[in-house]
């Protein structure tokens, strides 16, 4: 395939595609449709446990392998979680009924995945993204995870296999299928979108939300538009995404196959397409002579989900600070912009009452992030103890620590415990007096008189390079306790007065 | 102990068992032999259980000589229809896909006949699948009706209504999906009862089709029928459709309203299931249950139900789009039958051709194509509006009486081959039937004399949903006046 195209971001979050052929400008939509189980104890309708990585077959019964005569009963516990992540997604809850989509499949017991379709749970939500994109959700919905297949022998797909097994211990698992809307425009926005959702997930307690576990799987609407369509363009299923580095990828790739099969003046085919992660490709999906017809028509052995408003006027109670309004909280605590890396990487981590508290014990807001940001990731970080954070802080903002040395002492406060003053005076950080460094400044200056004229003479690059050179020989000589801005303050200092 | 002083009813059994008047063995093991006799005559069973049967009722006895109650169905005999879930012993649903499948676990209904000390003697014999209305689908035989074996004995559930006829057991479960229950238990002359939609578990009935299939019981007098249905009537936790205790309190005390009488009940003789397409012989039996209800005090009417001559349309959409769904997981892959070939799709084929009869699989056709994308609207939409429908006109019919009055058949029990040629003319037994399946509501069929053929007359009541109590009062008054059997219509 030829790909006159080149590409740059513009305006952040648009990913505008370019044609070197016409010039035509397109852009990325794509909406996200999000499978992730639900941390119940048991499965969807039976007493089975929901647990993963357990010996093939064995949580399993009449029910969960749709055994001839059982029956399904819907767990209370999931009806709850689903309605505390739609309410988490400004979701309203309706009235649902639970359908039957039917196709064959032996990793589905009875040939049919009891699921919604026409009533689901959750409708009409939306989530808003750090970059402050707010992203429409169509709905969220229960059904029923299916077992699950190997195949041996041939390409590993069921197609040509020797033989193939089935465990259906997952069978039966509940899940919720998040439909978003086709709102999203890059692929990096893409990935941001399921790092919020799984945020979201983990601190409703919906789910363990693990892409590497199969607990959170995503498929890909990708569509491609020239800039200033309104209409959308039409649109394909990417299948088979199973990190947030594939899902980036295979958008990037299905939105250039359709932008050049639309410049060569093809259509683009509604189809269901599988990312090949070593290919770096996706490809058609098993080629159907026919649309799949599921015959949906609604579970007679199942009644109509009627939640009270009581039960969710309960679930909206409960309901945890979600992260975006986290992210507003910790923006206005620590005086750092609400989309900076700080403020968006320490709620993904879960560090944020941690900052806030450390904030309150006195600690400068931009410093404690930047700690969180860039040296706190270990487990530890949870057991740090706020004000010592605080502590650390202060001390480098009066001079005592360098930056340097501020990573030093966290790193063994997180593992200790022990106070900043004690783990600087073990280590023996100490202030260094500002007299003091400038003469040891002055007396490598003295010692350099070459590298000093070019210091003082040179071009930018030069001077870049030397003044690596003079920081060098004074953190060798302060044995790394100088504090690296001071030094260039001096040098800076030294240099205008020598001109 | 001899077959002439024996009792012959559940009620009169159980009772004499539980005063240790009488061994269930002894119970059991006349029933054996009159299954010994005419089994092979009559092919009620796909099995039987004798040896089961014979642990089952020493265990009784036991209890019994121990000075405990064994239930309210103590030291009975029951045969069991092969749709039900029976823990370790083959169930077949009388279709090849299933034979040798033997289910881990017991339907609740089976539980609870268990519990309430019966003895199951057997596995009965059905139309595959419970499809049909002669058990002449079934894949291993018909049943033959006891009362003259060159006739059907109706179905699906001919196997249990058989078995009852013929003396094998007393009581019998069955089930009843577009009248399975009713129909055999008027082609052979027996009592048998379709209860209110989620009066009784489904958990273990293996599902024909689910919004309509309810399980009852069979007998040869309308107490023993109440007394099972008393024994197996209840909410189960396994069955979301199953109704709550506290709404179902009258409809599970039967045995205590039959001798309340008539007096003043509101019966409906329903016009559109008295004309064309009923025998007149059947038609005039009916006639004369009503005289009997009127004679007992009842203010017997006509009542037009409109919407009732679109239920089997209706219902022949509805079933088979639900059959279509619930017998999809006869892949071959996980229990019964599997037809190997080269690829998975290729063995669910290959494995579903072989293992399904014709009846079952043009069902599957049916409703496959009901549910299609472009022809749901037309026919499982309009199907589902027709149900609504009749729901409707029946309200406004109990509006202004208590029970209705039917025929269960349009006709007696006609002769093996008669109507296997044309499915439509099959289909057409089950008019008077269907519409309660549609509604959820309870009906019964009970005999009333032999039409000219000398064949068994069954007339049908309906009642509301949960109006069993009103529906087996109504029963009791046309059990007393009841025309001999023996004596066919002049």
């Amino acid at each position: 395939m030829s790909l006159n195209l080149t590409h740059e971001p513009i305006e952040g979050e648009h990913f505008l595609i370019t044609s070197d052929l016409t010039g035509d400008v397109w852009e990325i939509v794509v909406g996200l449709e999000v499978h992730c189980e639900l941390a119940t104890v048991t499965k969807l309708f039976c007493g089975c446990p929901n647990m993963f990585g357990d010996e093939p077959n064995t949580n399993v019964c009449p029910v969960c392998l749709g055994l001839p005569g059982s029956l399904p009963v819907l767990n209370h516990q999931v009806v709850e979680l689903a309605m505390r992540l739609g309410r988490a997604l400004h979701c309203s809850v309706e009235p649902s009924v639970f359908a039957r989509k039917n196709y064959f499949y032996p990793d589905m017991p009875k040939d049919y995945q009891v699921s919604q379709f026409d009533r689901p749970i959750n409708v009409d939500g939306w989530l808003d993204l750090p970059d402050g994109t707010r992203v429409g959700i169509e709905r969220a919905h229960i059904e029923e995870d299916t077992g699950k297949n190997t195949h041996a022998g041939g390409s590993g797909r069921i197609h040509g296999a020797d033989y193939s097994l089935v465990d259906y211990n997952r069978a039966g698992v509940p899940l919720v299928e998040i439909v978003g809307r086709p709102h999203i425009r890059h692929p990096e926005q893409a990935k941001v979108y399921i790092d919020e959702l799984r945020a979201i997930l983990l601190a409703t307690e919906a789910s363990d939300a693990k892409m590497e576990e199969g607990s959170l799987r995503v498929d890909a609407n990708v569509s491609v538009r020239r800039v200033g369509d309104p209409a959308l363009g039409r649109r394909c299923e990417i299948k088979n995404l199973n990190s947030l580095r594939s899902l980036g990828r295979a958008i990037e790739y299905e939105a250039r196959r359709q932008v050049d099969l639309l410049e060569s003046g093809e259509t683009i085919k509604q189809e269901t397409r599988h990312w090949d992660e070593g290919a770096g490709r996706t490809r058609p999906g098993r080629s159907k002579e026919e649309a799949e017809d599921y015959r949906y028509f609604q579970e007679p052995d199942l009644v109509p989900l009627v939640p009270g408003a009581d039960w969710i006027a309960a679930i909206d109670a409960a309901l945890p600070v979600l992260p975006a309004q986290r992210r507003v909280d910790l923006a206005a605590a620590s005086g750092v912009g609400i989309t900076e890396t700080g403020v968006v990487i320490t709620v993904q981590r879960d560090l944020d009452a941690l900052a806030l508290a450390a904030i309150a014990a006195g600690g400068d807001g931009r410093r404690v992030l930047t700690h969180v940001e860039h040296n706190l990731s270990g487990e530890g970080a949870v057991d740090l103890e706020p004000s010592l954070l605080a502590q650390l802080v202060q001390l480098e903002l009066a001079g005592q620590l360098t930056a340097t040395q501020a990573k030093t002492v966290l790193a063994d406060m997180v593992v200790t415990g022990r106070t900043p003053e004690v783990i600087a005076a073990e280590l023996g950080f100490e202030a260094m007096d500002t007299s003091e460094l400038e003469g040891i400044v002055d007396g490598i200056i003295a010692a350099s008189p070459d590298e000093w004229e070019g210091y003082c003479s040179g071009d930018d690059k030069r001077r870049g390079k030397l003044q690596g050179f003079f920081v060098g020989a004074v953190m060798k000589a302060t044995k790394g306790q100088a504090d690296g801005k001071a030094v260039n303050a001096i040098l800076d200092a030294r240099r205008n007065a020598a001109s | 102990m001899s077959n002439s002083v024996l009792p012959t009813t559940a009620v009169e059994i159980s009772r004499a068992v539980r005063a240790g008047e009488l061994s269930a063995r002894d119970v059991l093991e006349v029933h054996l032999s009159a299954i010994d006799a005419r089994e092979g005559e009559i092919n009620a069973f796909n099995l039987v259980l004798a040896d089961e049967a014979r642990a089952a009722a020493d265990a009784v006895d036991r209890v019994v000589a121990g000075g405990g109650d064994p239930g309210l169905l103590a030291g009975v005999p029951l045969a069991v229809k092969d749709n039900l879930c029976t823990r370790g012993i083959p169930t077949t649903c009388s279709s090849r896909i299933l034979e040798g499948w033997r289910p881990p676990y017991d339907a609740t209904v089976v539980s609870r006949v268990a519990a309430a000390g019966a003895i199951s003697v057997g596995k009965t014999n059905l139309d595959e699948f419970a499809m049909g209305s002669s058990t002449e689908n079934s894949a291993f035989g018909p049943t033959r009706n006891p009362r003259d074996t060159s006739r059907v004995p109706g179905g699906s559930s001919g196997g249990s209504a058989a078995a009852v006829a013929a003396g094998f057991a007393p009581i019998s479960l069955g089930s009843d999906t577009g009248g399975s229950i009713r129909q055999p238990a008027a082609l052979c002359g027996v009592v048998g009862v379709k209860p209110t939609y989620g009066l009784v578990s489904r958990y273990g009935l293996i599902a024909f089709a689910s919004s309509l299939d309810q399980v009852g019981p069979f007998s040869t007098t309308v107490a023993d029928s109440a007394l099972l249905l008393e024994a197996i009537a209840g909410h189960d936790p396994l069955d979301s459709t199953s109704i709550p205790d506290a709404e179902t309190g009258a409809a599970r005390s039967l045995l205590s309203v039959l001798d309340d009488g008539v007096a003043g009940l509101r019966v409906g003789l329903v016009t559109e299931l008295m004309g064309e397409g009923i025998a007149p012989d059947v038609a005039a039996r009916v006639r004369q249950a009503a005289e009997a209800l009127a004679a007992a005090g009842a203010e017997v009417g006509e009542v037009s139900i409109p919407a009732l001559s679109y239920g089997l349309s209706a219902y022949y959409l509805i079933a088979p789009a639900e059959a279509s769904s619930n017998l999809a997981r006869y892949d071959g892959v996980r229990y019964g039958m599997r037809v190997d070939a080269d690829t998975t799709a290729a063995m669910n084929t290959a494995t579903r051709t072989a293992g399904f009869g014709p009846e079952v699989k043009r069902r599957i056709m049916l409703g496959t194509y009901a549910l299609s994308a472009g022809y749901y609207d037309a026919y499982y939409g309009k199907a589902l509006r027709v149900r609504t429908l009749i729901c409707r006109d029946f309200a406004a019919a109990y509006q202004n009486f208590d029970v209705l009055l039917t025929p269960t058949s349009p006709t007696t029990a006609f002769r093996f081959g008669e109507k296997t040629a044309d499915p439509l003319s099959m289909y057409l037994n089950d008019i008077c039937t269907i519409p309660t399946n549609l509604a959820g509501h309870p009906a019964m069929s009970l005999p009333f004399g032999a039409g000219a053929d000398g064949m068994p007359v069954g007339v049908q009541l309906m009642a509301p949903a949960l109006g069993e109590a009103t529906m087996f009062r109504a029963a009791a008054v046309l059990e007393a006046a009841a025309p001999d059997l023996s004596e066919a219509l002049q």
